[in-house]
């Protein structure tokens, strides 16, 4: 960040500069240099941003009415369904809100897999990725947990039940994260203070990401690298800040949508039901944004097989940058891997689905294919790849199409996501 | 070519497995109503709050309670909307056990709109030992806890009928159709002219279901119809808004080949 040499006009600005230089900071993220070829799946950072301000700011206003009690919680949310001025309003902006949050950190993550963003020299920035995606999980889970409907505590026991599968000590740690015998008030209190917590380390690895982002510069649909500041780039403002604006609001309606007209779609009636310990529910499914992995989860027979295999789609995920051998970052230039990636879009949609249905017949033979496919993506299709396609030529330049023969790839119909 | 034919293949396969899936969920064969609360504008139709309310009172308050509404509530905006004077009437012929009072005991005095609906159980074990061991739920959220919502609860009032012949059912549980299982617990409750509506409506089974459905609806979601017009000013702002943000970032780029 201190590749301009920015000098505030006021003195006192100066004094305060030279001290604490903020106002370098500010100047550096207004000039900082950006690709103009950017298109609108390159929005979906500053739209996160926005939502994790939203759950921030929505959350803690929850908080003050909240109790966390297993006698008290379901109320006091009915309370703030009821009795608290617009608590409905806030309420559903935040539970929908973590739908949104996922949502977008789906197309942020998949446009970053097609256009290789995760690649020398974004390695880094890939992985604090990656973290916030387990830390927004692990968020979503708490928080899901706090209402004490049927789902919190049934999902609550399925998943804290997995630390089970851990050998030999399995047994001691559940009972170290419930606090007691089973899932209970000590285990409420505990995920209310995680949830209070998570979102703010987040917040912390948010500023790392961009911060490791800002190093390189953006990547762009084109992969290559460019020079910044060039003819290739534009300045952060106003260019990128108001298509970000524009990107966001156009969200924004999604949102609301949800927000006001369905807001309870996306989550499971079964919650509207107070936990009880007694009775359980019929189907115990976690959120939608879970699904996969669950369906990961429940496709292998063995406890501890499956709970491996769930953390081993997380941990393949974070060291992408070193299983994708190709040195050819976006997928507009990889012909073969192109189509790839179109068939694991596919393949996490299906687990999705797969992770929504009963666990028996032929859901489970096909979680398994897809859970399979998921592994041989990663392991085995991601590192050949990279040694037997082959890419279409790269142009030297945004600015100049092709360095020598073949279509003009800026001009192709494969240069637009879809 | 070769990539789009992948593609369709695949798509083909995912339509597939939901259809697959459509069959396996149970809450397509419930009746569907033309509620006036669903949709963008959707308001509740107050008369039929009131009645709903009556229904409630008169039939479902004996074993059900609804712990999370207050009789304030029925006089509030977007609610069944009773006078103060009636609120406070309703309020008051109810009998609420308050105190300790200075001398230590408890005593029982007149409700007030303040008051939380009277329970009809002390807890929920007497509510099962007084209901053959089935506990009956409270209904203050039970719309938005029931796959398939209004529509759902709706079915259960309609749907109890003559038990098929090879059926077998124990003493005190009684066939419904749209029930899990077709078992359930709970006697048929409504039936025609079992009340006499205060407002001179037809006191059919169909239409006393369909103003408790409304009345149960509005208690889940007290706050819909301000949610409703809230949503429709807020997208319009959002569009408004947006087309603004889009002209000036048509200004802002202008001269600015992101091609070439």
């Amino acid at each position: 960040m201190s590749d301009h040499d920015y000098v505030p006009k006021s003195k006192i600005a100066n004094w305060f500069n030279d001290r604490l230089p903020l106002l370098s900071l500010g100047a550096h993220l207004r000039e900082y240099p950006t690709p103009k070829n950017l298109n609108y799946w390159w929005t979906f950072g500053g739209i996160l941003t926005f939502c994790l301000i939203i759950q921030i700011v929505t959350g803690i206003v929850l908080s003050m009415h909240y109790v966390a009690h297993v006698d008290l919680a379901f109320e006091s949310v009915e309370k703030i369904m009821r009795d608290v001025n617009y608590g409905w309003l806030i309420r559903y902006i935040h539970s929908t809100g973590s739908s949104m949050f996922f949502l977008a950190v789906y197309i942020h993550i998949f446009r970053s897999l097609f256009y290789g963003s995760h690649k020398s020299p974004r390695e880094l920035i890939w992985i604090i990725g990656m973290l916030i995606y387990i830390l927004m999980m692990a968020a979503a889970f708490t928080g899901y947990v706090l209402p004490w409907g049927q789902m919190s505590f049934w999902g609550a026991t399925v998943i804290t039940n997995l630390f089970s599968a851990i050998p030999v000590v399995g047994e001691s740690v559940v009972n170290w994260v419930w606090g007691g015998y089973s899932v209970g008030n000590p285990t409420l209190n505990r995920f209310f203070s995680l949830h209070y917590l998570i979102p703010f380390l987040i917040l912390g690895l948010v500023i790392l990401h961009i911060w490791a982002l800002h190093v390189p510069g953006n990547n762009n649909p084109v992969g290559i690298e460019i020079k910044k500041p060039s003819k290739d780039t534009v300045p952060f403002h106003p260019y990128i800040t108001i298509k970000d604006i524009f990107a966001l609001l156009m969200f924004m309606i999604i949102f609301s949508g949800f927000v006001f007209f369905s807001p309870n779609v996306l989550g499971h009636p079964d919650n509207y039901i107070p936990a009880n310990p007694l009775i359980t529910p019929e189907h115990i499914v976690p959120e939608w944004y879970l699904l996969p992995f669950y369906a990961i989860l429940r496709s292998v027979p063995d406890k501890l097989g499956g709970v491996l295999l769930m953390f081993g789609s997380l941990f393949v995920l974070v060291i992408l940058p070193w299983l994708d051998t190709s040195k050819v970052r976006s997928a507009i230039f990889r012909p073969m891997y192109r189509q790839f990636f179109w068939i694991f879009v596919i393949d996490a949609l299906a687990l999705g689905y797969l992770g929504a249905m009963p666990a028996e017949g032929v859901y489970l033979f096909l979680a398994r294919i897809s859970t399979a496919y998921y592994f041989l993506h990663f392991i085995v299709i991601l590192p050949a790849l990279g040694f037997l396609e082959k890419t279409d030529p790269l142009p030297a330049s945004i600015s100049e199409p092709v360095l020598t023969g073949g279509l003009n790839p800026s001009t192709t119909k494969s240069d637009k996501f879809f | 070519m070769k990539k789009n034919n992948i593609l369709k293949l695949l798509i083909s396969f995912l339509i597939l497995m939901f259809f697959c899936g459509r069959a396996y969920s149970s809450s397509e064969n419930l009746i569907k109503v033309d509620w006036s609360f669903t949709g963008i504008t959707g308001k509740f139709d107050r008369s039929s709050l009131q009645r709903g309310y009556q229904v409630y009172k008169e039939v479902c308050a004996s074993c059900h309670s609804m712990k999370y509404l207050s009789y304030r509530n029925l006089g509030e905006n977007g609610g069944p909307e009773f006078s103060l004077e009636e609120v406070k009437a309703i309020a008051s012929s109810y009998e609420v056990v308050d105190g300790p009072n200075r001398e230590g005991e408890m005593f029982v005095r007149p409700g007030r709109p303040s008051d939380h609906f009277v329970k009809p159980y002390p807890n929920v074990n007497a509510a099962i030992a007084a209901n053959g061991g089935a506990y009956p739920p409270d209904l203050s959220v039970l719309v938005k806890a029931r796959t398939g919502g209004a529509n759902y609860i709706y079915s259960i009032l309609m749907g109890y009928e003559e038990k098929p012949a090879d059926f077998v059912l124990d003493d005190g549980v009684y066939y419904n159709k749209h029930m899990d299982g077709n078992m359930i617990k709970m006697p048929s409750p409504l039936s025609d002219d079992l009340i006499e509506y205060s407002d001179g409506t037809n006191a059919s089974q169909a239409q006393m279901a369909k103003d408790l459905t409304t009345f149960l609806t509005w208690a889940a979601e007290p706050h819909l119809e301000a949610r409703h017009k809230t949503g429709t000013k807020v997208i319009i702002y959002l569009i408004l808004l947006a087309t603004l943000v889009y002209f000036s970032m048509k200004k802002v780029w202008l001269g600015i080949n992101t091609k070439k």
